[in-house]
């Protein structure tokens, strides 16, 4: 994994780049050793990605393999024209998506509506929770509360959720690994992060207990 | 600009994705609305706290790890044969 100030490294710098395609030169030249490298360089975050979005080892570890397969498979159609990185995160996420549709048949294109802004949300009285001492970083409690809370959002928020958020991706990159518009992109960001801050809320001032996220389907 | 105006605009608010000029009126309404304030605190904080939950991913697992490089060296040696 890269590292950048202390950060997990997410956007990929020009360094990187420069690796990836001397890797992918070298790989298109039929060296295994450079499909290794690369397999290696970017198998953490891939099998994470999928792990937050399939909530299964065992599914994840299967989209993971199925990604770099198609790595090697399509790699000679590899323009350049968008970043490697970017590519390969399109593949891994559609494997995701091929899986929950396949597992829960969900049609997650039937979900692409507009959102509705009816203000159930915003409270007029609201309280500001942002400075609470329990938020010191690393608190293990917060962070068990927002895994629970990610993995009960619905998926299609979920998915911009983790690309923009903990992935680095752009709005745009995001429309393009995600197939969508960025103003589609730009919704589902916004509403999935109010489900959070509303599942937070309810965490703070006593109504949501964390051993209840995730029992309660109707809570997102 | 309404309360309500505001909260439409709040991603592309805590992003810094949003019109100069627009965000001074969004800036404008929260001098005097404490509502406003709370709900941009506690939405920027949300997002902090999950970003920051990203900040500390977990290496993949070593039997995760091998059983891929094994997978991969199978599927391309049977496709080369």
């Amino acid at each position: 994994m890269e590292k950048a100030s202390g950060r997990t490294f997410s956007k990929p710098n020009e360094e990187s780049k420069k690796e990836d395609a001397v890797l992918i030169e070298l790989i298109k030249k039929g060296d295994f050793t450079a499909f290794e490298r690369l397999v290696h360089k970017y198998e953490s975050r891939i099998y994470n990605h999928c792990l937050k979005f399939l909530n299964s080892q065992e599914d994840a570890e299967d989209i993971l393999q199925e990604t770099f397969l198609q790595v090697h498979r399509s790699l000679e159609s590899f323009r350049g024209d968008s970043a490697f990185s970017t590519w390969l995160f399109k593949i891994a996420t559609n494997g995701c998506l091929m899986r929950i549709r396949k597992k829960k048949k969900v049609d997650l294109v039937s979900i692409d509506k507009p959102i509705d802004f009816d203000g159930s949300l915003l409270q007029r009285e609201i309280v500001d929770w942002s400075k609470n001492p329990s938020l010191m970083h690393g608190n293990d409690e917060i962070r068990h509360v927002l895994d629970k809370i990610i993995s009960q959002l619905p998926e299609d928020k979920r998915f911009v959720l983790i690309l923009k958020d903990v992935e680095g991706f752009s709005n745009m990159e995001i429309s393009h690994i995600l197939g969508m518009t960025v103003a589609a992109v730009k919704s589902r960001l916004h509403r999935a992060r109010l489900i959070m801050r509303d599942a937070l809320t309810k965490y703070f001032d006593g109504t949501l207990e964390p051993a209840r996220i995730g029992k309660d389907e109707n809570e997102m | 600009m309404r309360c309500e105006e505001i909260f439409a605009r709040l991603g592309d608010y805590i992003d810094k994705e949003l019109d100069p000029h627009i965000c001074s009126e969004i800036e404008e309404h929260i001098k005097d609305c404490e509502p406003c304030v709370a709900f941009i605190n506690t939405l920027r904080k949300t997002v902090e706290l999950f970003k920051g939950a990203g900040t500390e991913e977990e290496k993949i697992p070593k039997p995760v790890s091998s059983n891929l490089m094994q997978f991969l060296k199978e599927q391309i040696d049977s496709a080369a044969d």
